[in-house]
């Protein structure tokens, strides 16, 4: 084999990653037209009806944003008091020790977890406990959804955080440890200024990862099409609502649902291509 | 004065240490509590029969519940469809993301390269709800009808960027001289890749592989539109077909089957925490 047809082979190869991109946007923007042409692309993504009583079809997304945003907002923020310690476990407090890859390793166990077993545990036993808190009547709401998906997010955070808070270098520690800083100072006035937007950026992964997310959500978050009262009250994600009725759906409807699909993958790419632009900033400071 | 301070700042660092301690020994909660539940309720389903048996029908389910005896049948189908698809799957998407990565590897400052890259992290982040429906565009609509080959389909994209990147990484992280000698010794490209770079990435190469296996073995929501399910045990790739995670989905819907759900969760829980850990092992042993 020459030199030639090595670099064709490759390079032919290669191609194939270009191809299913396109394809992909290619396929829903397709599919999705429907929809936009029937409803207005804008009118689609703020009308909160989703009937489909023949005759009358009425689909728009915005339940379906409103209750993806939400779900994904609450699971960052009950993520960050446990994803945040782990990654200065492991990238600070316990660094290179034996404790610190055995949590390595059960965030890692964590994280290879697949989603629909998340989903029947937060069916079976998280969601008796938020019943018997009275939190919510059905157990299945917004909340519950997002409890789950915060943990199922902890060790994409927590990973990633921990190798920049790693490459804070040596000598700014032991310079305020030399001016008589203690540790918790050190975390909060060098590491966290050094390394805070590459932590940051681990969170946003984080959220892209969120975002997506679809048997545990379409398990726990009680599938209704309205748009959520309250984050107790039941609703339904854009990857919930198409999980749960694209198999039955057809015409207008189907091509509504894939509008949403194309929707949700307009916001994790934009999500993920900041996320990846801040890390590469984050490894040249 | 100063020693009301200083004794408050060694408090607080105190405190920080031990929430910290607390809150990350917290992190390892669910995990036990999602292996203990799944073990404890699975354990006594898991039988010789359920390995080999499809699974039973609502009706039989239900006869035999109010018989008090326990259903009959298993997961079989699962297995098969689930075998079936991955094989499929990791039959293309091996060679094929092997050899993107090492066009990544080998021209990564070109402009088209990094443009594949960027591609790469933007098909990795798709969601799988997403390449179902892709997939469903793409194969089962054109062949009308879901079918094991839709499946495998969909895992594949998904299986792609995750071994292209491990490809790339690991042939990046080569000593360049590796590559100089085998050129100075007369081998063309093609050889020494061939030759010496792959075969000295092989362990990276097989972890991410293995890795990438272990994230599309439970990956339900893009097979729902493609492989659909199937109560039999079936070979055929162009019918529609079973997988384990499916069977979860299907069980978890059905009040006549939800005893089923355990044995069949601690199956796959199983199945995919010794892949990782068996990866996570076998990178550390070949980094050494």
């Amino acid at each position: 084999m020459n030199d030639k047809l090595y670099r064709i082979t490759l390079f032919v190869s290669a191609l194939i990653i270009p191809i299913v991109c396109g394809g992909v946007v290619y396929a829903l923007v397709t599919d999705a037209h429907d929809a936009f042409e029937h409803f207005g692309f804008l009118n689609f993504l703020t009308s909160s009806e989703w009937s489909y009583t023949e005759g009358d079809e009425r689909y728009g997304a915005l339940p379906f944003i409103t209750g993806t945003l939400l779900t994904t907002l609450l699971a960052l923020i009950f993520c960050i008091p446990f994803s945040l310690p782990v990654a200065l476990f492991v990238g600070e407090y316990f660094r290179d020790t034996k404790v610190a890859s055995v949590l390595s390793t059960v965030t890692d166990l964590l994280a290879g977890i697949p989603s629909i077993i998340y989903g029947l545990w937060g069916f079976y036993t998280l969601r008796p406990i938020i019943m018997a808190l009275d939190i919510s009547p059905q157990g299945s709401s917004i909340l519950t959804a997002s409890l789950v998906l915060a943990i199922m997010i902890v060790p994409y955070a927590a990973s990633l955080s921990s190798e920049f808070i790693k490459m804070v270098p040596n000598e700014l520690k032991e310079g305020a440890y030399s001016l008589g800083a203690t540790r918790a100072e050190v975390v909060c006035k060098v590491i966290f200024p050094m390394a805070g937007s590459g932590v940051f950026s681990s969170y946003v992964l984080a959220i892209g990862r969120a975002l997506g997310e679809t048997m545990t959500v379409t398990m726990l978050i009680g599938n209704t099409n309205n748009i959520p009262a309250s984050i107790t009250s039941t609703g339904n994600s854009m990857a919930s609502i198409i999980a749960n009725q694209f198999g039955e759906a057809d015409s207008l409807r189907l091509s509504s649902l894939i509008a949403i699909g194309l929707i949700l993958f307009l916001i994790t790419a934009l999500i993920n291509m900041i996320g990846k632009v801040m890390i590469k900033r984050a490894r040249i400071v | 004065m100063d020693k009301l301070k200083i004794r408050n700042r060694l408090a607080n660092d105190k405190l920080m240490l031990w929430s910290i301690c607390i809150l990350s020994a917290l992190t390892a909660v669910p995990l036990l509590a999602i292996l203990g539940e799944v073990l404890l309720r699975g354990y006594d389903q898991l039988s010789w029969s359920f390995f080999t048996e499809p699974t039973p029908t609502a009706y039989k389910a239900m006869k035999a519940i109010e018989a008090g005896e326990p259903i009959p049948g298993g997961i079989a189908n699962g297995i098969v469809g689930t075998m079936i698809m991955l094989g499929m799957a990791v039959a293309a998407a091996v060679p094929l993301g092997i050899l993107c990565g090492a066009f990544l590897a080998e021209n990564g400052k070109n402009r088209f390269a990094q443009f594949v890259s960027y591609l790469t992290d933007l098909l990795q982040g798709t969601p799988s709800v997403i390449i179902g429906i892709i997939t469903y565009i793409w194969v089962v609509v054109p062949m009308k009808g879901y079918s094991a080959i839709a499946g495998s389909v969909a895992l594949c994209i998904m299986m792609l960027p995750l071994i292209i990147r491990s490809t790339e990484e690991t042939l990046k992280i080569l000593p360049a001289s590796l590559k100089e000698a085998g050129l100075a010794l007369g081998g063309n490209k093609a050889r020494v890749m061939l030759k010496v770079q792959l075969p000295a990435a092989f362990g990276g190469i097989f972890t991410g592989i293995l890795l990438a296996i272990s994230r599309v073995i439970g990956e339900t929501a893009p097979l729902m539109f493609t492989a659909l399910g199937c109560s039999f045990i079936r070979f055929a790739i162009d019918k529609p077909i079973s997988a384990v995670p499916l069977l979860i989905w299907e069980f978890f819907n059905d009040p006549n089957l939800q005893e089923l759900i355990w044995g069949a969760s601690l199956f796959l829980l199983l199945f995919v925490l010794t892949l990782n850990l068996t990866a996570k092992y076998l990178a550390k042993k070949w980094n050494q």
